[in-house]
């Protein structure tokens, strides 16, 4: 028992680390992030002033980098979902370490994702019009409605598994750290004090919110999806859309959801508890979604292309060949393809490879849904010349700052909460420990194949 | 914290005792953990209820919203027994040459511009080009199709633009949001935006603003033709009606059957049916208010194989003072 203290022990000091001490590169990030943003607010200020008109849409592709990187970060927010709630389901038992930071990312994209809806917006200062004349026939009142339960829910699905961890900081950081601090885990956590009643609580809980937030998630992407399918705009006019939307968010949340692991891995010395197995499973879900994506995409263009009608075969020459062909080949072949190759070459199936694939899906996936709406409003509707489209000053501002805005949300979590569910990991390597009938190495994660404990039920 | 307590004594035995008082005076027995996470589930559960749901709470004080008069819209004009005029446009394209044989732009988009002190770029009244199937071209005038089926209408998160009880589409400048999605949705590419502070000259400021004359432009609003139902109501054609130079473009009402280009009075259905009248995208199932019978000219004695028009101007732009403009 003493050798599964120690590991105890080592796991707390780890989750308390990035709140005990904040060093100088920390602040160097905060410093740059915070100016990036300030820049992008310098650049909101002029589109205020002047209008649209600073942007690169008009008219006729009267939607660009705004929409799409709201369709973007929508699309990153179920990375939370899928990695904590999905594979909780399935009682995934090698998911532990990166639960709470695929939450964070969850609740973080959603902000930065409503954010850019208002930033498209040519009258914000009527914003208030939408809760004051709202329409349930509009899919913009869907979207509304639909992101608000999923912010609403996710926060709560990141905040109940978290109590028995902000009670942890509380007790290990009393007079340790300032009085906000103290106030901050004294109330969040609500007081937890570890009684089995509690546990039991906890655990119907959690077992309550996972099995909620799979239709929130997937009703959130399907709708984002309707703005655009809702149209008579041919390459949108898809019942397919709303699956398709769904499979590239889940993709993308895992790339981004890998790239956050290897930055906070690195930056706070985790590599005991997220390990190269988090890496390569997480590769492996992503090849998966590759390949969903890729059936997706094979269906979806198919069925339009084989018929070619009016629009279509526009649509397709800007795709394949002209305008935007070389992107869009990048987009099928480094962003579905190469992950596939990445996950199956052994070589290539480490950290370093599947970070290499997440930044390649990342890039992909955004490009996708920057094609997705550009592309589509571009396809003439009347016999006038195809209006062309390239984002200003502003508009690459603005997506410098939700990037940066993202990235910032994320430090400052990490900062302030726990950023590796201790409780959980705790209760995994016990189980394991058990499981084993002794004592194991440490840093090694159960395998998903181990049979279910049945004290493990509802969690 | 969580490893290895046989019983939930030693757990507490754990903690200092001072600490656990501290946190939760209130806490006796195990009861407290229980009510507490279904406090923090019940408040999750209510704050899902989303935020929309406002706006039907307002609306449950002061009725329904969209019934409500927009400011500057009047009443449905009227047929001497009491039933509501159907607006409607048939567009002769038999006599439209794009104006080619007067020498200036067309002048039907002139007459709109002037009339409603459009901004540049914006054509409400758009004289398309078209290639015909065995060659040559076609000139198109196209308005707004003010469709009874209007995907604008539908997707209109805000109520901003409407249907009319005469059949028109109108948008409200005052309660839009500028989120676009008209513009997305409207099939025949008729939705302008005002991307920045739009160019209109110094008069324009003294209209009176209404969703029937759209009468100074808004920023970060959308427009479009509104098919002048304040003008027909006291016996006065739309500014394209009168501008254009053939006659070619109809005006009237379907509901006492009725249609006039200024020059002759019709029966619109008869007009309709025997001139073998289209409407644009009729496969969508946008039901279009605005006909147009087959043509290229012709009866304006204009060669099929001649193309081009020149292009619109917008005569105030000097006087437009501090205005932008952009590309359409």
């Amino acid at each position: 028992m003493a050798a599964l203290n120690d590991w105890q022990e080592r796991l707390e000091e780890t989750a308390l680390e990035p709140v005990r001490r904040t060093g100088r590169r920390f602040w160097a990030v905060v410093v740059t992030l915070v100016a990036i943003i300030g820049w992008g607010a310098y650049a909101y200020s002029v589109q205020l002033r002047d209008g649209l008109v600073v942007t690169g849409m008009r008219d006729r592709i009267s939607w660009g980098l705004y929409i799409a990187t709201f369709v973007f970060f929508i699309g990153i927010s179920h990375a939370g979902t899928l990695i904590s709630a999905i594979l909780r389901v399935s009682n995934a038992r090698w998911r532990t370490p990166v639960t709470r930071m695929a939450e964070f990312v969850t609740v973080v994209a959603l902000i930065c994702g409503a954010s850019f809806v208002i930033i498209d917006l040519g009258r914000p200062d009527r914003l208030l019009n939408v809760f004051i004349y709202g329409r349930w026939q509009s899919p913009i009142i869907w979207d509304v409605l639909a992101i608000t339960t999923y912010l609403t829910a996710s926060v709560t699905y990141l905040f109940v598994p978290m109590i028995p961890d902000l009670a942890l900081f509380r007790d290990r950081l009393a007079d340790r750290s300032s009085r906000w601090r103290g106030w901050l885990y004294r109330t969040l956590a609500i007081g937890w004090h570890d009684r089995p009643a509690q546990r039991r609580s906890l655990g119907s809980a959690i077992g309550v919110l996972m099995i909620l937030i799979i239709p929130i998630a997937v009703s959130v992407h399907t709708v984002v999806s309707w703005i655009f399918a809702m149209t008579m705009r041919v390459p949108w006019d898809s019942a397919l859309f709303g699956a398709f939307f769904v499979a590239g968010a889940i993709f993308s949340g895992i790339a981004i959801l890998i790239i956050v692991m290897a930055i906070l891995r690195r930056a706070y010395h985790l590599e005991e508890y997220v390990t190269e197995k988090h890496f390569v499973y997480l590769g492996y879900l992503m090849a998966a979604f590759a390949a969903i994506m890729i059936y997706a995409n094979i269906s979806e263009l198919l069925v339009h292309g084989y018929k070619l009608r009016e629009g279509v075969e526009f649509h397709f020459r800007q795709l394949f060949l002209n305008e935007f062909a070389p992107l869009f080949w990048f987009y099928l072949l480094g962003g579905l393809v190469a992950p596939i190759v990445i996950a199956l070459v052994p070589a290539t199936r480490n950290v370093r490879g599947m970070v290499a694939a997440a930044i390649l899906v990342t890039l992909a996936m955004w490009i996708e849904r920057y094609f997705i709406v550009v592309t589509g409003l571009r396809v003439p509707l009347m016999p006038y010349e195809p209006a062309s489209y390239a984002p200003t000053w502003v508009e690459w501002s603005l997506l410098a700052a939700g990037l940066a805005a993202f990235a910032l949300l994320i430090t400052v979590f990490t900062k302030i909460f726990p950023i590796i569910a201790v409780w959980e990991v705790a209760e995994d390597h016990e189980a394991t420990a058990v499981d084993a009938g002794a004592a194991i190495p440490t840093g090694a994660i159960p395998a998903v194949d181990r049979p279910r404990l049945a004290e493990e039920g509802g969690r | 914290m969580f490893h290895d307590h046989p019983s939930d004594q030693r757990a507490s035995a754990d903690r200092t005792p001072g600490d656990s008082a501290a946190a939760t005076p209130q806490a006796s027995g195990s009861g407290f953990g229980r009510r507490g996470f279904l406090r923090v589930l019940g408040l999750g559960a209510l704050s899902v209820v989303p935020l929309p749901l406002v706006s039907e709470l307002i609306r449950g004080e002061s009725g329904d919203a969209e019934a409500e008069p927009v400011h500057g819209q009047g009443a449905a004009a009227r047929t001497r027994d009491g039933r509501i005029r159907q607006w409607t446009m048939i567009i002769d394209l038999r006599a439209c040459d794009g104006c080619q044989s007067t020498g200036q732009p067309p002048r039907c988009t002139a007459a709109c511009i002037e009339g409603h002190f459009a901004p540049e770029p914006m054509e409400w009244m758009q004289v398309f080009e078209a290639d015909l199937a065995g060659g040559g071209t076609q000139f198109i005038p196209t308005p707004c199709q003010q469709c009874q089926n209007p995907p604008c209408v539908n997707v209109c998160p805000v109520a901003a633009t409407f249907s009319t009880p005469e059949g028109t589409v109108l948008i409200d400048q005052e309660r839009c949001i500028g989120c676009r999605i008209c513009m997305a949705a409207c099939p025949y590419d008729r939705r302008f935006f005002n991307w920045g502070n739009a160019p209109v000259p110094p008069e324009a400021f003294l209209a009176d603003y209404s969703p029937e004359h759209q009468v100074p432009a808004k920023k970060g609003t959308v427009m479009k033709c509104d098919f002048c139902p304040d003008m027909a109501r006291t016996g006065t054609l739309p500014y394209c009606v009168q501008g254009c130079p053939q006659n070619a473009i109809w005006y009237g009402d379907l509901e006492e059957d009725i249609a006039t280009n200024g020059r002759e009075i019709q029966s619109a259905s008869r007009l309709l049916s025997e001139s073998g009248a289209y409407r644009l995208k009729e496969d969508l199932g946008t039901e279009p208010r605005v006909h147009y019978i087959p043509g290229h000219g012709e009866a304006a004695g204009r060669d099929a194989f001649e193309p081009g028009r020149l292009p619109t101007e917008w005569p105030w732009m000097e006087r437009a003072e501090g205005a932008v403009t952009w590309r359409r």
